[in-house]
This record gives C-alpha cells, structure tokens and sequence, in this order.
C-alpha cells in the first residue's frame, strides 16, 4: 500500500473513529483490508480504496472502519476489574444503599464484558443485595453488536475465560456453538454508540467500564472521551480502565482511587462541576 | 516447580501438551492411558492432571474416580481435555471430582486460562 493511500484511510478512521493508525501498522491496513475487498467483489485493496474515494458510500466507510476496530475480547478479561467490582465497587453501592444501579460497557465488542458482569451479578446475589441492575453495552460496530444480542460463542471463545462451571450454568449447546441462557441475555441492553458523540442520552451511570478502547485514541480524542463520561457519572461512581491505561496526564476530571489500581473516581473539581450541571 | 501428568492415547498430543506446560514452567511427565496414570500417581502424586477421557486400557473418568479414592488423590487438580464437547460429559466430569474442563482442539491460550481459573498459574 503506499503512502498516499495509507494517509487516505488512517485519516478516514480518525475522523470517523478517532482511531490514530501509524505508518508501521500498515500490515494491519493490509489485512484486514484485503478480506473485506473480496467480500465487495473487488479485485484488491487499491480498487475498494477507488470505490471509497470515487463514491463515498457510507455503507462501505463503515464497513471499512468496522474491519479496521479491534473486537478482541474474552470473559472476564484481565480478572482483576471484576474482582474490583465484588470487592469494592457493589459493596460500596450497598453501603449508600443506591438503587436503580447502572453499568456501561462502553465498548463491548461482542458482549462478553457485560455478560460477565451480567453472570457475575447473578452468580452472587449478596452482591446487589437483590436490587436490580440495568447493563448498558455499546459499541461503533453494528457487526459485533449483532453476535453480542444473539449470545452465540464458539467453543474456543468460551473457553477464553470463563470457568467451566459459569458454562455449565449459563450456556447451552446450539449446533457448534454455545448460546448464553435469555435470562442473562435479557439483563444486557445493545446500543450503537459512537465515543466521540456526547454520550449524555443514555442517561448518568454508577459504574462505567471503558476498556482497551482509549490506547487506540490520540491524546486529544482521549480527554475528550473522559470529559464527556465525567459528565454522566453519578457522585461517588466509578470509572474502570484497561491494564494499559491512565487518566495521568490525560485529564482533570479522573483520578485513580487511593486503595486500588485501575479504578477511578471523578476529581472533587469534576465532581462539584457534575452536580452542578445535574 | 508444580508437576503435571499428561494422560492422552495420542503421543502427538502429549507431546503438544508437554510442549505448553514446560512453557507455563511445569515438571510434566506422561501417561498413555488411565491404568499408567493410576500407577504414575500411587507411586508419585503430581500436582496437576490434565486427562483425556477416550484411551484404551482404562478411559479417563474411570481413572478419575478411582484417583479420587485412593490416598492423597483428593489432592491433584484435575483438568479434562478431550473431544467430548456436549454438557452431559461435562456434568458427569465434573460430579465425579473434576476441576475443569477443556474441550479438544486446545492452544496454549486455552490450557493457560484455563489453568489459572484452578490456580495452577
């Protein structure tokens, strides 16, 4: 691919996705590219990239940024934010008595963050005490949302994860797949949402899980993504990021808890300025 | 170093298996069907067992029951590994002293995960 096309579509995904795409992951352009050009019918990578720029056919530009997002996920991936959850997180929402709880998923690929948020709430019902919870999970990519709603996993994805007695107890066997039972499904609500959008329609949040999404992000699309969540957060909510990332030197309105790392809370400052605008 | 014994008919699944675990810092050593494994385990009981169910001689869930009666045998993890993928083996697996469940084809990524869900690493 050379450089011209290159710039022509890292610069379409920044826009689009405030994805920042750098020269040395031209491979990754590459193939994944490749695949959905002969999915159009097309020749090669250089003929989908004339139809884009010849037609700009929306539905193909998000087919196009939809290939280039990273789905990787997996049950309960990296542990640790779940054990926050059960540890400090619901028992502190018990401790205010807060009702009406709400979770956002704000970049759940193909559902597997909020389903184990889902199983893990209703495998221990000490942890919300019997209150409900309402899971919100959104995503740019219509196509995972798509596998997300239906709860449909192969053999491999459920074994990313996910320990075989939370299979026993919430999966069944579908042809070669494993479909999650309707009763955790149905505690999950899908929604397309793009995180460079003011998120403000969804209402404000008690906890808010924003993984391995903002390391794609340049540090101006970062801050922006954290002031626009700071302003649907609750008081005294939480915030909880990748392994990789921080709010240091990112923004104002976070900063990590004093007892445990990757959890975060607004700054006095965020805080005071969130009542006010509620 | 934990220990792992390898139970599978196939060699080139052992050698596969053995290939992971020394990966993820295990002592292995094998055995080609539940009769060895019972044998390997009254001489010297390993840590860690990662079983087939299908092997001549003695399959793997009879192997694992009678693991579980003998003396110490309460005490080794065990983690199935085996083409049977339907829920009625994996109930029974793990009603009769079970602590995973890993259906065939495997990767290291999967035998790693699933190790760490049973606290081997």
């Amino acid at each position: 691919m050379n450089s011209i096309d290159f710039e022509f579509v890292s610069g379409l995904l920044r826009r689009r996705a405030g994805i920042v795409l750098t020269a040395d992951k031209t491979y990754l352009l590459e193939s994944r590219l490749a695949p959905l050009a002969r999915k159009e019918g097309l020749n090669s990578i250089d003929d989908l990239l004339q139809v884009v720029r010849a037609r700009r056919d929306e539905r193909l530009i998000t087919a196009l940024v939809d290939v280039m997002t990273t789905n990787e996920t997996f049950f309960f991936r990296d542990k640790t934010p779940f054990e926050l959850m059960a540890d400090v997180v619901m028992p502190k929402m018990l401790e205010e008595n807060r009702q009406n709880l709400r979770i956002w998923c704000a970049a759940c690929s193909t559902g597997q963050e909020p389903y184990s948020l889902a199983m893990m709430l209703d495998d221990n019902p000490r942890l919300t005490g019997g209150r409900p919870v309402e899971i919100v999970a959104t995503d740019i990519s219509t196509r995972v949302l798509e596998k997300a709603k239906a709860g449909l996993y192969s053999q491999f994805e459920v074994q990313r994860g996910l320990p075989i007695q939370m299979l026993m107890k919430y999966f069944h066997q579908k042809d070669d797949l494993w479909q999650l039972s309707d009763r955790i499904r149905s505690k999950v609500t899908f929604k397309e949402f793009n995180l460079m959008e003011e998120p403000r329609a969804f209402g404000q949040f008690d906890v808010i899980f924003c993984r391995n999404v903002l390391i794609y992000f340049d540090a101006a699309t970062k801050s922006k993504v954290l002031d626009n969540l700071s302003r649907i957060m609750r008081p005294n909510s939480y915030l909880l990021l990748g392994a990789a990332e921080t709010v240091i030197g990112v923004t104002k309105k976070f900063e990590a808890t004093k007892e445990r790392r990757g959890l975060y809370q607004l700054t006095s400052q965020a805080a005071s300025g969130a009542i006010r605008a509620a | 170093m934990k220990r792992c014994l390898i139970v599978d008919d196939s060699r080139v699944v052992r050698k596969v298996a053995r290939r992971i675990l020394e990966d993820l810092k295990f002592d292995t050593s094998e055995a080609a069907d539940g009769a060895q494994a019972l044998d390997h385990c009254r001489a010297d009981m390993p840590d860690a067992v990662l079983l087939d169910w299908n092997m001549p001689v003695m399959n793997g869930i009879d192997f694992l029951r009678a693991l579980r009666r003998e003396p110490g045998g309460e005490r080794p993890i065990v983690v199935f590994c085996t083409t049977e993928n339907d829920m009625s083996h994996i109930a029974e697996a793990i009603r009769s002293g079970a602590n995973e469940y890993i259906m065939k084809p495997f990767d290291s990524e999967i035998i790693e995960s699933k190790f760490a869900e049973v606290g081997l690493v």
